[in-house]
């Protein structure tokens, strides 16, 4: 690795403002960072890039006290720095802006930036000197909010720049920006852009974690990328180009992704075929809007469909199921238009779907793997006074224990105590029981250890030799080429590409998942 | 598919001191409450005690059975007391042919007989239910809103229902149903018990109780898992209904008298039962069984009290204490779970 001795090197124009040295982080099953050096200068924007899962989130919560580092050392200033809360972190004027914003919406916006730091006497608010100090705070950086507004009725982009105003009221020497330009429009973003330089020019160091390449190459002074936890090296930002920082982020070893056999399409009517979908969830402020999205599924084929978090994959998977309420579009199962209220209509159409998030949306975890397993199939179930014995479902799961390996001690065990593959495992047989037409998988081996994903990627191929029509939706690009007959890219909720299985490479899905078409190089 | 390494089952199942010492807690609990009031008070073991202990329990008990469902959904009935009251005047009402002013008399029309009044509260008690499930599922109010309303609403039309004064003196057949015995056990204790085991039988061995536990345990998943989420949280509250119906009209029988008061404070009780019988407030947890033990240990409690001659003002400490120390046991045994 020899691109790993760059990172040792401070640039020499800049005071040294942040060492990290051989930082590592272990989790139960996971070693999350392993041996990360990182060098920031006062003044200097460095950006922290990765694939989702290759170590950026830990670091970033250990340089800002809310985990600790196993061994290793950070230096601040030259002194030793060890936040054991996060309110050490920035006592220490370090500052993180994460993407979920930690603004209470019901204040204004004067007492969100002095939260805690109030000038008063005797514990009373002096609130001429409270709107001063915060208008005062807003103007530096060249931003014209009221500071008597609640922060509610802010837009998601005027809320970030109350969150960096705030950061910057703190005295922060060094401020850590967790995908700051994911949920802001185009303009939004060219504001932001340029209060990073604002901030750059007070001499503020800037850690700047984002997917989006392009925005590196305009306001990054360098770039650190890491890679399933490990560093795999640093480049100046002058000097170095988009397509050697992809280069950098995917170059991972496939020996371990064996391509997956089983999918072929079978010809004639698609299983599943969506025309011009679009979709908004309101209730999440978060969600990205899904827009325009056309496509098809043959039976028997694995689609895959690559994009980074916040590309609408999720939104998308959803809308089909019915868990979200689609605004525009039409789907058509088997070549028949359908119209899909809820996840029940969904399942009485033979789709499933895995979600990405098993314990929050998939698990029932106060309850035995017999119940979880059978709580789609007992729907189908006719039985006097809809008996469902406890020996039917227990034949189910030795039913399914068998073809899909699934280790155990006995169907009456919590779903808690199973690992992640196995538990992944029990949601797939969840739908296996109800013999679906149309599988969607999103994220189907997140957290879930190499063997067992083998596991469920042959498995995921043996369904689609069945003549099962399986969407694959996944971060982590060799899972989707190793899987899929047929790949689509997503970026901001609109389909940017298709890519046939053995013309994708991660480099070209990355490009296609990656860059805002306007900004694309020749 | 390769075959798991024998030498080490990763998903092999711990053994569970905790998880199991939290199951039987209540039955612990129980058992050395009662050996301790034995032992005090040798007149606590007494089979006339013990079987007043029961009756004293049923009606409360009953309650707690519907109220098992509820908060096996993560949900909560403030209610139940009025609502009780409630069904027990429009029984009350039923059997007599008036109200307190109507009948006094006693020239008005003769009323009907025990079985149409039973139905009258019952059916008012699932009407009630109905439209407190339905603010929660459909206006999306929160439970402890709704039933925090529905338990003033259905006292004020209790009160103006029963005219202010009670209604009293009903026929044999009416009375049967609290103050009779079926063999040498008071019918109030046969309906609770019969109750019980249905519920039981209908929350461990019917999709609908399935389905109960599920939505308990993750709405969120159980949505994703194709289950009718709104449906089955409307059912249990129409099956708390049913029983305040059924629990106020045993009421009305044992006292022979419905009364506008009735049932007041009862949510506690009937709350306390079911948490202190191991059903989780978070949801998804719980059996009819656990409450039924609960309901036991807080009628043994109290009547232990009684029998030692302590204050009824320390008693209501008591329960009080008790209640928040066994939703910090829930608490904390919820933590453990999230830790596995």
């Amino acid at each position: 690795m020899t691109a790993s001795g760059l990172a040792g090197d401070t640039h020499p124009s800049r005071p040294a403002l942040l060492s990290v040295r051989g930082v590592s982080k272990r989790f139960p099953g996971v070693q999350a960072l392993s041996g990360i050096d990182l060098d920031l200068g006062t003044g200097e924007v460095l950006a922290l890039l990765g694939e989702n899962g290759a170590g950026k989130s830990t670091l970033l919560k250990i340089l800002s006290g809310a985990q600790a580092a196993d061994v290793g050392t950070i230096l601040l200033n030259g002194v030793p720095y060890v936040p054991a809360q996060p309110h050490e972190a920035q006592a220490n004027g370090v500052v993180t802006i994460y993407q979920e914003f930690t603004l209470i919406p019901t204040l204004s916006v004067a007492e969100n930036i002095m939260i805690g730091r109030e000038p008063g006497r005797a514990g009373f608010v002096h609130w001429g000197a409270t709107f001063g100090v915060a208008r005062e705070a807003l103007s530096r950086l060249g931003l014209s909010i009221n500071p008597r507004r609640l922060v509610r009725d802010l837009s998601v982009a005027d809320q970030q720049m109350v969150e960096i105003a705030r950061a910057l009221s703190m005295e922060a020497r060094l401020i850590i920006m967790d995908e700051p330009t994911a949920a802001l429009s185009v303009a939004e973003v060219e504001r932001l852009l340029a209060l990073v330089r604002i901030l750059k020019g007070r001499g503020i160091g800037i850690i700047y974690v984002t997917h989006r390449l392009d925005e590196v190459m305009t306001v990054c002074d360098r770039a650190t990328v890491l890679r399933d936890g490990r560093l795999v090296g640093s480049a100046d930002i002058a000097t170095t180009s988009i397509d050697h920082l992809i280069r950098m982020m995917v170059g991972r070893d496939l020996g371990a992704m064996a391509p997956v056999e089983g999918g072929s399409a079978r010809p004639g009517v698609p299983a599943l075929r969506v025309s011009r979908l679009c979709t908004r969830n309101t209730a999440d402020p978060h969600a990205t809007t899904v827009t325009d999205i056309t496509l098809s599924v043959q039976p028997g084929e694995i689609l895959g469909i690559a994009g980074l978090v916040g590309a609408g994959r999720t939104e998308l998977a959803r809308a089909i199921f019915g868990a979200d309420s689609i605004t525009g579009g039409q789907i058509f199962v088997e070549g028949r238009e359908v119209a899909i209220r809820s996840p029940a209509d969904a399942i009485a159409l033979g789709i499933g779907l895995v979600p990405e998030d098993r314990k929050q949306q998939a698990l029932f975890l106060s309850l035995a793997i017999r119940n979880n397993m059978a709580v789609t199939a007992m729907g189908r179930r006719r039985a006097p006074f809809d008996y469902v014995s406890d020996a039917w479902e227990r034949g189910l799961v030795r039913e399914f224990q068998k073809a899909l390996g699934i280790r155990m001690a006995s169907p009456d065990q919590a779903i808690g105590n199973l690992s992640g593959g196995n538990q992944q495992k029990v949601v797939l047989a969840r739908w296996l029981a109800l013999k679906p037409k149309i599988l969607i998988v999103d994220e189907p081996t997140r957290g879930i250890d190499v063997a067992a994903k083998a596991e469920v990627h042959g498995l995921l191929g043996r369904l689609a030799q069945d003549g099962i029509a399986v969407i694959v939706i996944s971060s982590e690009l060799p899972e989707v080429i190793a899987l899929a007959d047929r790949i689509v890219t997503l970026r901001e909720g609109r389909l940017t590409g298709e890519v046939a299985r053995r013309k994708a490479t991660e480099e070209s899905l990355m490009r296609l998942m990656t860059l805002r078409t306007a900004l694309e190089p020749a | 598919m390769t075959s798991a390494p024998i030498t080490q089952n990763p998903d092999k199942q711990p053994f569970d001191a905790f998880g199991l010492l939290a199951r039987f807690a209540p039955l612990i609990f129980l058992v050395i409450l009662m050996a301790v009031f034995a032992t005090l008070q040798p007149r606590f073991l007494s089979t006339i005690n013990l079987l007043n202990v029961l009756r004293q329990i049923s009606i409360s008990g009953l309650l707690a059975i519907g109220m098992t469902f509820v908060i096996l959904t993560a949900g909560i009935d403030l209610s139940v007391g009025s609502l009780l009251a409630f069904c027990g005047i429009v029984a009350a009402i039923v059997a007599k042919g008036g109200a307190a002013g109507n009948f006094a008399g006693g020239g008005h029309g003769a009323g009907h007989g025990w079985g149409l009044a039973l139905l009258a509260a019952v059916a008012v008690g699932i009407l009630c239910g109905l439209l407190q499930g339905a603010a929660i599922t459909k206006a999306k109010v929160p439970p402890f809103v709704v039933t925090l309303g529905g338990m003033s609403a259905f006292r004020g039309a209790t009160l103006l229902l029963a005219n202010g004064g009670p209604i009293s003196g009903f026929d044999e057949s009416f009375t049967f149903w609290g103050q009779g015995r079926i063999g040498m056990i008071p019918t109030p204790v046969v309906i609770f018990i019969a109750f019980a085991v249905l519920a039981h039988l209908i929350l461990r061995y019917t999709r609908f109780g399935r389905q109960v536990y599920a939505v308990g345990g993750n709405a969120e998943a159980a949505r994703l898992s194709g289950l009718k989420v709104p449906r089955i949280l409307l059912s249990v509250y129409v099956l708390m209904g049913f029983f305040s119906g059924l629990a106020g009209f045993v009421l009305a029988a044992r006292l022979n008298s419905a009364e506008a008061v009735a049932g007041i404070g009862y949510e506690l009780t009937v709350i306390a039962s079911v948490v202190i019988g191991g059903t989780s407030l978070f949801g998804g947890i719980g059996t009819i069984f656990g409450t039924v033990v609960g309901a036991i240990l807080i009628g043994v409690l109290l009547n232990g009290l009684v029998l030692l001659n302590v204050s009824s003002y320390i008693q209501q400490i008591v329960i009080g204490l008790i209640i928040v120390l066994a939703v910090a046991f829930d608490t904390y045994a919820k933590s453990r779970r999230r830790r596995a």
